[in-house]
């Protein structure tokens, strides 16, 4: 018997069997996937928001918990438990240091990526650079993992944890701790589920992290009384590359060339504004705006004149001499796409171009507008991405309290479960994203947690 | 790359790994690698060579990244970047046809090595009677019994000669490809060479077979490089002292010639085992494949000059002194020869490599 079940491997599973193992415990991580793919989104990620009250070797400047709060419920328009969130605002502070003494390098912001040196830590090498730190550490100072270890069942008596059962090879194993940490983030590679809400649109979705997030362990939770908490329908979707990998194509098929464009969708029309905002506040939007449209395709056109203003992506952009070359590879009707870009060049107003403020480049009597960085498509080659949902993470979890223990439907705590990472972020994230605010969430919970593990256990 | 360029299976695998790197830049942390690499959208065959060259095999952004195999993006820079550096030293090498020597490197070498000393050999014994060969000989003068000393520094000088020539021409060669630097960027790249700045993972060691981390490998070439550089001023020194102090070899032990030469010679054997040692270590995902000849080949020499050199301190008052003797410059003869057109070169290459990246961050690409 473990004194702490932790299940899952990402960060928020390895900072709460690093702290439970350093408040005594004996820890057992239970990580559902192969140890090439272990630790779930954490694998894509590259930074985390942590409040600071100065600069530091890779930080440019202050971030205060008040900058912080008021980010956070901008970002989600107020769907947010302000107290834990709060919390969670105040322990992040300490974070920052404590990461590092967990083995994890940070490195100024990324090229590319200005706009967060001041706010956000960047991991060396990457969020996979990150966990393998946390693995090292944990594992050196005693915690077991055990990969390909699905947990498929658990035995939970009035929001008591006893078991869990556990798929590893052909067999299923019962393992029994005295608390168990959940920390197998959300079900967004569950086609199955997403469909639920999505119906056969979902088919056509792509999951930016890798199969093993089915939410399997939430679901077990939701079943046996956790109070559910954030928008089942919702999750967090940007539009990728088209010709990205059904599953874990990462990053790198992200496209940052919306607001330089026009997008239109299968038959060749436009359907949004495509420079309502800078990008960083807009990218999250897209997805869903893609998953509305017919099977869920888009096409992303502009020409030579915004060929490098963007970060570049895994595939090449689609090329055409003219719009109607370019039209005849994407397999859209002619006719309709050289007319979308007439009207849309036509309405183009003469302004003065600057991709780093909201510039007077817009259309007049067009609908849908683009508000900003409107230029017309005039300078050949012409280009296109094909772009589909991407979908990053769901909203769906577990009500928490500020112990990181679940609460239950009749808003009691359970007496050993507790909760991290993105299986409860919708505490605190009920809608929307800040960059970096995922790992936050899961770095500073996955203490909470498996330090009050460690206390329950022995009590 | 443009399609026009010459190119091969490893290049064509660099450009598309750059692609993804591009894409992705979480490692622009960790090295010189790949800050370079964003200062491009497309790179060309010298880029790649640029870069590969950049590129000090530490395997950290292999551990790091989050596409390795099993990923289907099968991204593995340095095992790439490896491949492509040892062709790059085959392109720039002079002659021409020389190029092949990279090919065959280890057998080259070791070809050359067993014919140095054979020749030496057989030149004693050609030239002396067998009885000096396995006499005794000591005080000044006691090596030249065996072969004059102009007759010594007729041979290596040539030997020697050739190697520079070969080895600047293959410098100017690689030079070409990129634009000139300010003499900032040589000192900078000095810097960084002589730390062996990348070679440390980031700044944790490089990585060392599953996941874990150390820092022996910049150790032992710190031993093997500084080994190499005290043997060379030893070797200066001594020819000082013949033509302006008309002082003769064999040197007393305290005599700078000699602690110079046995602290380097020291360096040259610790070094290459530690070095050979590491590499056997390290994840085997991410060495390069065929390449075990030229990587070998080089650090053996080494291992070989000073294990003879340091023989024939010891031995010099023995009847072995005079195969020591031929060993040793047999060994030294072939290691000049060698010079250009093996793992040597890596260390200028890199140099140079280093300093073009010191002129692009501060006057772009």
């Amino acid at each position: 018997m473990y004194d702490a079940l932790i299940v899952g491997g990402g960060n928020a599973a390895m900072c709460a069997a690093i702290s439970a193992r350093r408040g005594g415990a004996s820890v057992l991580v239970l990580e559902a996937a192969p140890k090439f793919y272990r630790g779930g989104n954490t694998r894509h990620t590259r930074n985390m928001r942590c409040a600071h009250d100065s600069a530091t070797e890779t930080l440019t400047g202050p971030y205060t918990e008040a900058e912080f709060w008021t980010d956070l419920h901008q970002v989600t328009g107020g769907q947010t438990d302000e107290e834990l969130a709060k919390h969670m605002i105040a322990e992040s502070k300490e974070m920052l240091g404590w990461i590092v003494e967990q083995g994890v390098r940070f490195q100024p912001s990324l090229g590319g990526t200005l706009s967060l040196g001041r706010t956000n830590s960047f991991f060396l090498g990457g969020g996979r650079a990150m966990l393998n730190a946390l693995y090292r550490t944990a594992e050196s100072l005693g915690v077991e993992v055990l990969y390909d270890a699905e947990v498929v069942g658990a035995d939970i008596r009035d929001g008591m944890f006893l078991a869990a059962s556990v798929k590893h090879g052909s067999k299923i194993k019962r393992i029994r701790a005295k608390t168990l940490v959940a920390a197998a983030g959300g079900f967004e590679a569950n086609i199955d589920w997403l469909k639920q809400y999505w119906g056969d649109p979902a088919d056509n979705f792509l999951i930016r992290g890798t199969p093993y997030n089915r939410g399997t362990v939430l679901r077990i939770l939701l079943d046996a009384g956790a109070h559910p908490v954030g928008d089942p329908t919702q999750c967090h979707a940007v539009a990728i590359d088209a010709r990205a990998p059904k599953f874990d194509g990462g990053i790198i098929t992200r496209l940052d060339c919306v607001v330089f464009g026009i997008v239109v969708n299968k038959h060749a029309q436009r359907f949004d504004d495509e420079g309502a905002d800078f990008w960083p506040k807009r990218y999250a939007v897209w997805g869903r705006l893609v998953a509305a449209q017919p099977d869920q395709i888009a096409y992303i056109v502009f020409d030579k004149s915004a060929s490098t203003l963007f970060m570049p992506s895994l595939f090449p952009a689609i090329e055409g001499q003219t719009i109607a070359e370019l039209a005849a590879k994407l397999g859209l009707d002619t006719a309709a796409l050289e007319q979308t870009v007439a009207r849309f060049n036509a309405a183009v107003r003469p302004g003065t171009f600057d991709s780093t403020v909201l510039d007077d480049c817009r259309t007049e009597g067009l609908v849908p507008p683009k508000s900003h960085w409107a230029r017309a498509l005039a300078t050949p080659p012409f280009y296109a991405y094909p772009v589909r949902p991407g979908i990053t993470f769901t909203y769906l979890g577990t009500k928490v309290d500020k112990t990181a223990r679940i609460l239950m439907q009749d808003g009691k705590p359970s007496a050993n479960m507790f909760a991290a990472g993105e299986i409860m972020a919708g505490n605190v994230l009920g809608k929307g994203y800040a960059a970096g605010i995922g790992m936050t969430i899961g770095s500073v919970f996955g203490r909470i947690a498996g330090r009050e593990a460690a206390k329950r256990a022995s009590n | 790359m443009q399609a026009t360029e010459t190119t091969s299976p490893a290049l064509i695998e660099a450009d598309r790994l750059m692609v993804v790197c591009n894409s992705c830049r979480y490692c622009e942390g960790i090295c010189a690698v790949f800050p370079a690499m964003e200062m491009r959208r497309s790179f060309t065959a010298a880029d790649l060579r640029y870069f590969a060259n950049l590129c000090h095999g530490c395997g950290a952004c292999y551990d790091d990244c989050q596409f390795s195999p099993p990923h289907e993006f099968n991204v593995n820079v340095p095992k790439v970047m490896a491949q492509v550096r040892a062709e790059s030293y085959a392109h720039y090498a002079w002659p021409r046809a020389a190029a092949k020597v990279f090919e065959h490197n280890g057998l080259a070498v070791a070809l050359t090595a067993a014919l140095g000393v054979a020749a030496f050999v057989a030149g004693f014994v050609a030239w002396t009677d067998p009885s000096v060969l396995f006499g005794t000989h000591t005080g000044p003068g006691a090596f030249y019994r065996l072969m004059p000393h102009n007759a010594m520094v007729l041979l290596f000088g040539a030997a020697f000669s050739y190697a520079l020539l070969a080895l600047a021409m293959g410098l100017r060669n690689f030079w070409r490809d990129g634009k000139g630097a300010e003499a900032a960027a040589y000192a900078a790249a000095g810097h960084d060479a002589a730390t062996l700045r990348y070679l440390d993972g980031g700044g944790a060691g490089c990585q060392d077979g599953d996941g874990a981390e150390s820092d022996n490998r910049r150790l032992f070439h710190h031993l093997t490089l500084y080994g190499f550089l005290l043997c060379l001023a030893s070797t200066t020194t001594a020819t000082l002292y013949h033509y302006v102090l008309g002082r003769e070899a064999p040197y007393p032990w305290y005599d700078v010639p000699v602690v110079l030469g046995t602290l380097g010679g020291l360096g040259l054997l610790v070094g290459p085992i530690g070095l050979m040692r590491e590499k056997a270590k390290r994840d085997p995902a991410t060495k390069a494949t065929g390449l075990v000849g030229m990587e070998t080949a080089f650090v053996a020499m080494l291992f070989l000059t000073s294990l003879s050199g340091l023989a024939l301190l010891v031995l010099r008052e023995t009847p072995a002194m005079g195969l020591l003797l031929a060993f040793h410059l047999g060994v030294v003869f072939a290691l000049f020869l060698t010079l250009p057109y093996g793992k040597f070169v890596h260390g200028l290459y890199r140099y140079l490599a280093l300093v073009r990246y010191a002129q692009e961050r501060k006057s772009g690409p």
